[in-house]
């Protein structure tokens, strides 16, 4: 038994911590010029603009003197072309016109899941048996369509790419986006997940009868068998066996491999921003986030608010634009259809208020950055700017 | 139509539209089962229950009387239950469950986890009661999204890649003979951005080369315009003149400093440049071929009454 522990004041909860001028600004600029941060992890649920806020944070980072690489995922198309990101050779691409005066540089690179996947296997496995691997359709299935496969894969290059930058001086900063996954969490188990099944009791069952047929069998493994055997066919269980006999010798680097990428989240030298949009859906992912990167011990560096109605004219509620509206809707009606849309604002600014302070009342210290709603998408180098600036509030 | 299967771009609100079109479907007396797939527990948040379990469960109750259950499927509940039933190896199920092997089968061939996902919705839709009638009138699934629909209900291929004969292939091609028939329709969800859009066109493609039927495309969030299309050519053009916003202003009692009326200009100038790409990419949707439904957004976000009106939405439209 521990003693009890003495009560510290912790964070303030209730109404008066929700009052949103008391939210913690991030200030993001300060992120980017720390020199001691070398990883951005920028995560969040899908659709949020996790690509667009990668993207442009490297940017910025670039602009303002830090050698930066970007990992992006799935990235539109024509901003994907706009960085140069034609080429899917798995490899990081200078980023052309970027403003490279402060003495800074801008890499790019999309993630090819199956790809990476082949190198890593191709690494570590002589050629004879990395051949038999990657040929085995187990693999094929495990490497193109696992649920996991992509946020594993996406941690595994920021392995990789960490360990390159520490190599070289190519490089001083990786900015990484997480795959669109089914829970925004996904990336942070894919390779504990993996690792975890690797060294399973039935990873070891499999392994018995191709290392000892002799071996005696339990009641309980016969019984497992016998199980995949009627259901599945004999044929596809030998096919699994191949494949863990296979993958046998690469088993021990890929734990290693994944304990080593789950540290490096861990560092002092990562920051995770957790994108989110102002609906609910968005904040609650958020806040799983937050609360499963605290109990992790995970850096979290703040909140980047996206796509923020923003309101240009604090003064004129939707109250009274509404009734005004409907007063000169006859003889002004321009004007009218103007007073109209300002209502819907700051109906929508409201509500966001709303969501906000909510968010804020469970987590008073996170702080947060603010993107407004942009009329347009953003793809091009002159669009990310501009969501940089913003998000610093310039 | 028996089978809905509901897809869409993270973000663009695909279970809104699945719980919304389930509604639709049960209004006048019927009873519909809508399921998801995901894990997410996207259902329960939007209809304010608790999370639901691995068991079908009545949500909600449609206008003139219609009933909507719901499921939340979990692909190691539906194997355990698979075993039991074809096999009726509980005992078994169990065995293999505590040596990890649900776990590793599930996580190691991805298609095996897809066929007892979609192999669960095939049960559900044909299940009958014992006077013949199908226990439920039509099911509703809220499927994984665009970027993984195509594989994810193609589970015959990836099955086939795995097991050559046998009975999880057997199961596959069950599974895949309902995916393509004409009592199936795979609707897909946008919004009316670069980027879903893209995304839409692809998984049509997608779907169509694996012979699986497209439904409808649903446009959600759609903008009510506030300013006609003269009134917003006329303010990005930048001919709206000062003058004519103070007289309006001035006319309703408002007050009329030059903040307002910037600030005025400047919101309509957005409203006029986002709904010209909005046109651009609705002449996008409209070469997809498909049939269009278009839902509006709801000033106050989603929630169980807004759920209500978008059924309706749907129903006028005819999309149920």
């Amino acid at each position: 038994m521990t003693a009890p522990k003495r009560r510290r004041p912790g964070p303030r909860v209730g109404p008066l911590a929700a009052r949103l001028n008391d939210i913690p600004r991030l200030d993001v600029d300060a992120l980017l010029a720390d020199r001691g941060v070398r990883i951005i992890v920028c995560c969040g649920s899908g659709g949020v603009g996790k690509t667009t806020a990668s993207a442009a944070l490297a940017l910025r980072a670039a602009e303002q003197g830090r050698r930066a690489v970007v990992l992006t995922i799935d990235p539109a198309r024509r901003l994907a072309q706009s960085m140069g990101l034609t080429e899917l050779d798995n490899v990081p691409r200078a980023v052309r016109d970027v403003d490279e005066s402060s003495g800074g540089r801008l890499d790019a690179m999309m993630l090819d899941m199956k790809r990476t996947f082949d190198e890593v296997v191709e690494a570590h496995a002589s050629p004879e048996k990395a051949a038999q691997i990657l040929a085995n359709p187990f693999y094929q299935a495990l490497s193109s369509s696992f649920a996991g496969t992509q946020e594993y894969m996406a941690m595994e290059k920021l392995g990789q790419l960490h360990r390159d930058a520490k190599a070289g001086d190519r490089w001083d900063l990786i900015v990484v986006d997480t795959p669109p996954s089914r829970s925004a969490l996904d990336f942070l188990d894919a390779p504990e997940r993996l690792s975890s099944l690797l060294d399973g009791r039935l990873i070891r069952l499999l392994l018995a009868p191709a290392k000892g047929p002799t071996r005696m069998l339990s009641v309980g493994v016969r019984v497992v068998t016998n199980a995949i055997n009627k259901v599945l066919g004999t044929q596809v269980l030998r096919d699994v066996q191949t494949f863990v006999a296979a993958f046998d010798t690469l088993f021990g680097g890929f734990r290693q491999r994944a304990e080593a990428t789950y540290a490096l989240l861990k560092a002092k030298e990562t920051a995770f921003v957790v994108v989110a949009t102002p609906e609910s859906d968005s904040l609650r992912e958020a806040a799983y986030f937050v609360e499963r990167l605290s109990r992790d011990g995970m850096p979290l560096a703040g909140l980047l608010l996206n796509r923020v109605t923003i309101n240009p004219i604090p003064g004129l509620t939707f109250e009274q634009a509404t009734t005004a509206a409907e007063r000169i809707a006859e003889d002004h009606p321009v004007t009218a259809g103007m007073l109209r849309l300002h209502a819907d604002r700051a109906r929508s600014v409201a509500r966001e208020r709303r969501l906000r302070r909510r968010f804020a009342a469970a987590h008073p210290r996170v702080s947060t950055a603010y993107v407004p709603t942009l009329p347009r998408d953003v793809h091009d180098l002159a669009g990310l700017r501009e969501v940089g600036a913003l998000v610093v509030g310039a | 139509m028996r089978l809905h299967i509901v897809t869409g771009k993270g973000g663009t609100g695909k279970t809104t539209v699945a719980a919304a079109l389930a509604l639709a479907l049960a209004a006048g007396g019927r009873k519909i089962l809508l399921c998801e797939a995901e894990g997410r527990q996207g259902i329960a948040q939007l209809f304010d229950v608790a999370p639901l379990p691995y068991e079908e469960r009545r949500i909600a109750v449609a206008p003139d009387g219609g009933d909507l259950y719901a499921l939340a499927i979990d692909p190691e509940e539906a194997l355990l239950e698979y075993l039991d039933m074809y096999y009726k190896m509980r005992r078994a199920g169990r065995a293999l469950d505590r040596f990890g092997v649900i776990d590793f089968a599930t996580t190691i061939a991805p298609g095996l986890r897809d066929v007892l996902l979609t192999g669960k919705v095939y049960e559900a839709t044909r299940r009958r009661r014992p006077a013949k009638r199908f226990v439920y009138d039509a099911v509703v699934l809220d499927a994984p999204p665009t970027g993984r629909i195509a594989r994810f209900l193609n589970v015959n291929k990836e099955v086939a890649g795995l097991a050559k004969v046998g009975p999880i292939r057997n199961q596959g091609d069950a599974i895949m003979s309902l995916m393509r028939s004409e009592r199936t329709r795979i609707h897909l969800v946008t919004v009316l951005e670069e980027m879903p859009v893209q995304e839409t066109g692809d998984a049509i493609a997608e779907l169509r080369e694996a012979g699986l039927p497209v439904g409808g495309v649903v446009i959600n969030v759609v903008r009510r315009p506030s300013l006609d299309e003269r009134a917003r050519t006329a303010i990005a053009d930048d001919e709206v003149p000062d003058d004519a916003v103070r007289a309006g202003l001035v006319a309703a009692g408002l007050d009329d400093k030059p903040q307002v009326i910037n600030g005025l200009l400047a919101e309509a100038r957005d409203h006029a440049e986002r709904l010209a790409l909005e046109a651009e990419q609705r002449r996008v949707v409209d070469r997809l071929g498909q049939p269009i439904f278009e839902l509006p957004q709801l000033a106050d976000g989603i929630d169980l009454g807004g759920l209500y009106e978008l059924a309706a939405d749907l129903r006028d439209q005819g999309m149920a």
